[in-house]
């Protein structure tokens, strides 16, 4: 029996690469910008130059194509649903048809489309997650968000509260699993009997579950206070938020790049149907 | 009958970057009415051990066997087994979700598809056998004691009436009276048939009540035998995380002044020897032990 | 001994909301600079409460309990009692708040709001006394237990505390964990650290300079381990280590002479074979 072993879900690993050392301001920025690039793509040879400037982050991260693929794979069945979705949903010229199902030239397009986009989004934004430790990724969030603080936004509580609940993850699955496979071993049986037995069956779990980690949750709260944290206080960092030169140029390098893709794809690639 | 495991490997996330090898090659065997302690380190591969002994991990490479079925993978037998193989893990309370003792104890025999009378026949059975009050029955179970809660937990495992009972660190957690308590139960249910695998940290403790143990190190099996052979082999061979006892210690200290005694006999067994020998009441010598200079072999220096 | 008291409580009595008795019922106690002591009792009596009422986590309902003369009910003396007196608790991982080592132990002198530059010599040197530095950049949940243990003591360390009240930190870890954090205690203490030690087994405190016993939520015994050891725990019902119920058996029968300290190389060498 496979439990949640080697679930990932784009999980902060440690390195000293050029992405790891970019500002996460710079990273969260540039990740926005990459989506809403990806949006404007359409064609198959747009798809092309992403995965090749895919191929180039993964090795300025020194964080091998693989892992990065891998921790797209939980949200694989999203994206499985949204082609189907849209093959089938799309009106447009019918190509062919299997009962009441019609599958049309459009569908076709639009599914490859969707489908391409949501992969590269996810893959990009684990990108972001892999490189960013989730207290710089918290802290760059606080620093966007900063301006709001001053209409009251609690940015600094917000950077917090993300921390933890990104520390939080391992910890849930490693009691997930352990839990699964205790009440397993009592002979609980997850895998046969209609839905509502089988959402039943999971009532051994969800119960300790909960009470784990609200558990977990307070003694954490509790060794949090006692190191002097006060929420809303000022807090200063180990490592403060620098924008250097680099995250300049390499925001600048993908606004470049964007511009190429988007350029090409209203120009040479205008007549192309895919 | 038994539980046997031969070259047994296992490694989690096999086939990403994030491999673990927790077993590499582990052999043991559990005989029916045994009791069999697995000692290690934190992350030596007791509890990957503890959990293909029940047939919740499917081995990778080797064999695991239980009373002569084969735990394979997609087997159809494998819920029997694990009926057969009941498994306390650690901190077994954190697994209650039950509003009350009964319910919790319960849930096992339920899933094996006991109902009506023989349930509660052997919810009180279970609850009797692991000498808990039936008054406790009807109470929340996160409302009990630490120590109660863990014989909750334990009972809920034997209710199933397993043939076998492996227990991930029983004592954690729990206090002298309540490690008493339990060792004291763990002893009864071994004498009513139990067989009883005990993973523990505590050299001490399995020493004394095994009849044989595994030492485990970095996921190798690194010795089994009974508590004399393993106690030797650990004076020999320093195992990673493992202090040898002080009693062991002491006893050890004493053959290498030339005394015959079991390397783990107890405490009067030592004190009996050492009286035997003494040479001269030592309450008249002069206080900083005039004769421990004439020997400087010491093999166990603390 | 004349030495600055530490902690002074004074007949602090606590009950917790909603629970039927109280987990301290009168408990005096002062605690002076420099001492190791170790707080011995069983389960439920009252020593948890204890380590949380020291910190100001919680205010006794009847008594006071003094940190460096400022008593802990006033709210203004709190950032110092907390600053003065760092904690570390029984479940490693529940006091993790960063995915990584150093950033974990930055959080506690970020939230003093220290200047960059000084986080980074704190967090240098706890890590150091800990015997960490060479984790600095792992992630903190690939460490060991016993790792995980001293990473919390480093984030304690960080605060630059005049106490640390230890609460059970050892009861999770394996033999091998228990001795590598065991052994940075006893150079913590050696350079002038008060140490309170609250555990449950017998042979942590004999390291100690000072044993004192908790039940029912009062101190019944105060001395030194000699004392306790040749004796005194009898009373409690409490489990003797092996080596020291040998130790009491050859001394009573006269086999070994008196002023032999407790260790099974002493003992060895002590006695007197024909």
């Amino acid at each position: 029996m496979q439990f949640l072993s080697g679930i990932s879900l784009g999980q902060f690993i440690p390195g000293e690469s050029f992405l790891h050392g970019l500002d996460p301001r710079c990273k969260i920025i540039s990740t926005f910008i990459l989506l809403s690039g990806l949006f404007m793509a359409s064609k198959a040879p747009d798809f092309a130059l992403w995965a090749i400037f895919l191929v180039c982050l993964s090795a300025m991260s020194r964080i091998p194509l693989g892992t990065i693929l891998k921790s797209a794979r939980p949200v694989l069945f999203l994206v499985a649903i949204t082609v189907l979705l849209n093959i089938f949903w799309t009106p447009g010229r019918e190509v062919f048809r299997a009962g009441f199902l019609r599958v049309t030239a459009e569908g076709l397009v639009m599914a490859f489309e969707m489908g391409m986009r949501l992969f590269f989004l996810v893959s990009f934004a684990s990108m972001l997650m892999m490189t960013t430790s989730p207290m710089a990724f918290s802290d760059g969030l606080e620093r966007l968000f900063s301006p709001l603080a001053k209409v009251g936004f609690p940015a600094s509580e917000m950077a917090v509260m993300m921390t933890i609940a990104l520390r939080f993850i391992p910890t849930l699955f490693e009691e997930t699993d352990r839990i699964l496979k205790a009440q397993v071993s009592r002979g609980a049986d997850f895998d046969s009997g209609g839905l509502l037995k089988r959402a039943r069956s999971f009532i051994p779990v969800l119960v300790p579950l909960f009470i784990l980690v609200f558990k977990r949750a307070e003694n954490l709260a509790i060794a949090m206070e006692s190191r002097c944290y006060v929420p809303g206080a000022r807090r200063t960092r180990l490592n403060p938020l620098a924008w250097g030169r680099r995250d300049t140029g390499a925001v600048s390098g993908l606004v470049a790049f964007i511009s190429l893709v988007v350029l090409l794809d209203r120009t040479f690639l205008r007549h192309f149907s895919l | 009958m038994s539980v046997v495991i031969e070259c047994l490997s296992y490694s989690y996330n096999l086939g990403t970057p994030a491999i673990v090898t927790a077993l590499s090659d582990v052999s043991v065997s559990v005989e029916r009415g045994e009791w069999v302690s697995i000692v290690g380190h934190t992350g030596s591969g007791k509890s990957t051990l503890a959990q293909h002994m029940n047939a919740l991990l499917i081995p990778q490479s080797g064999r695991v066997e239980i009373d002569g079925t084969e735990v394979k993978p997609k087997a159809k037998g494998l819920r029997d087994l694990r009926r057969k193989v009941g498994l306390v893990f650690q901190y077994p309370e954190q697994q209650f979700f039950a509003e009350t003792a009964r319910e919790e104890i319960a849930f096992a025999p339920h899933n094996w598809g006991l109902r009506g009378q023989d349930l509660d026949r052997r919810v009180a059975d279970a609850a009797s056998a692991v000498g808990l009050d039936a008054a406790l029955l009807e109470s929340n179970p996160f409302s009990l004691s630490g120590g109660q809660q863990r014989r909750v937990a334990i009972a809920s495992v034997i209710a199933a009436k397993p043939d076998y009972l492996v227990l991930d660190e029983p004592t954690a957690g729990l206090d002298a009276t309540g490690i008493r308590e339990l060792t004291h139960l763990l002893s009864e249910l071994k004498r009513d048939g139990l067989a009883i695998v005990q993973v523990t940290h505590d050299l001490q403790s399995a020493l004394d009540r095994s009849d044989r143990l595994l030492v485990m190190e970095n996921g190798v099996g690194v010795t089994v035998g009974g508590a004399e052979d393993v106690a030797a082999f650990l004076l020999r061979n320093p195992v990673r995380g493992l202090v040898i006892p002080p009693l062991v210690q002491f006893s050890a200290g004493l053959r290498a002044r030339g005394i015959e005694i079991p390397l783990t006999g107890d405490l009067d067994t030592i004190v009996r020897k050492v009286e035997e020998r003494s040479a001269t009441p030592l309450k008249y010598e002069p206080a900083n032990g005039a004769c421990a200079a004439s020997d400087g072999q010491g093999r166990c220096s603390s | 001994m004349n030495r600055k008291p530490i902690f002074s409580l004074r007949g602090v009595e606590y009950a917790y909301p909603g629970a039927p008795s109280r987990a301290l019922c009168g408990l005096d106690l002062e605690i002076a600079e420099g001492e190791w002591v170790a707080l011995v009792g069983a389960n439920g009596s009252g020593k948890s409460t204890l380590a949380k009422i020291c910190n100001a986590l919680l205010t006794p309902t009847q008594g006071d309990c003094f940190v460096m003369g400022r008593n802990t009910r006033d709210e203004t003396c709190v950032p110092d009692i907390r600053r003065a007196v760092s904690l570390v608790f029984q479940n490693p991982e529940d006091q993790i708040v960063a995915s990584v080592v150093e950033e974990d132990v930055a959080f506690g002198p970020e939230n003093l709001g220290l200047p960059s530059h000084e986080i980074r010599v704190r967090v240098d040197r706890a890590l150091e006394m800990a015997g960490l530095a060479s984790c600095r950049l792992k992630g903190s949940f690939s460490l060991s237990g016993g790792q995980k243990q001293r990473l919390a003591l480093a984030g304690a360390l960080a605060m630059q505390p005049a106490a640390l009240i230890l609460d059970e930190s050892t009861s999770m870890l394996d033999p091998e964990g228990r001795q590598s954090f065991l052994s940075c205690l006893g150079s913590l203490k050696s350079a002038g650290m008060t140490i309170v030690q609250i555990t449950h087994r017998m042979e942590e405190a004999i390291q100690s300079d000072r044993v004192v016993v908790i039940d029912s939520g009062r101190s019944v015994w105060d001395g030194t381990p000699g004392d306790f050891f040749g004796g005194a725990y009898v009373r409690w019902n409490f489990e003797e280590p092996p080596d020291v119920s040998l130790y009491r058996e050859l001394l009573s029968r006269g086999l070994l002479p008196d002023g032999t300290l407790p260790d099974v190389g002493a003992m060895l060498d002590a006695l007197c074979l024909s």
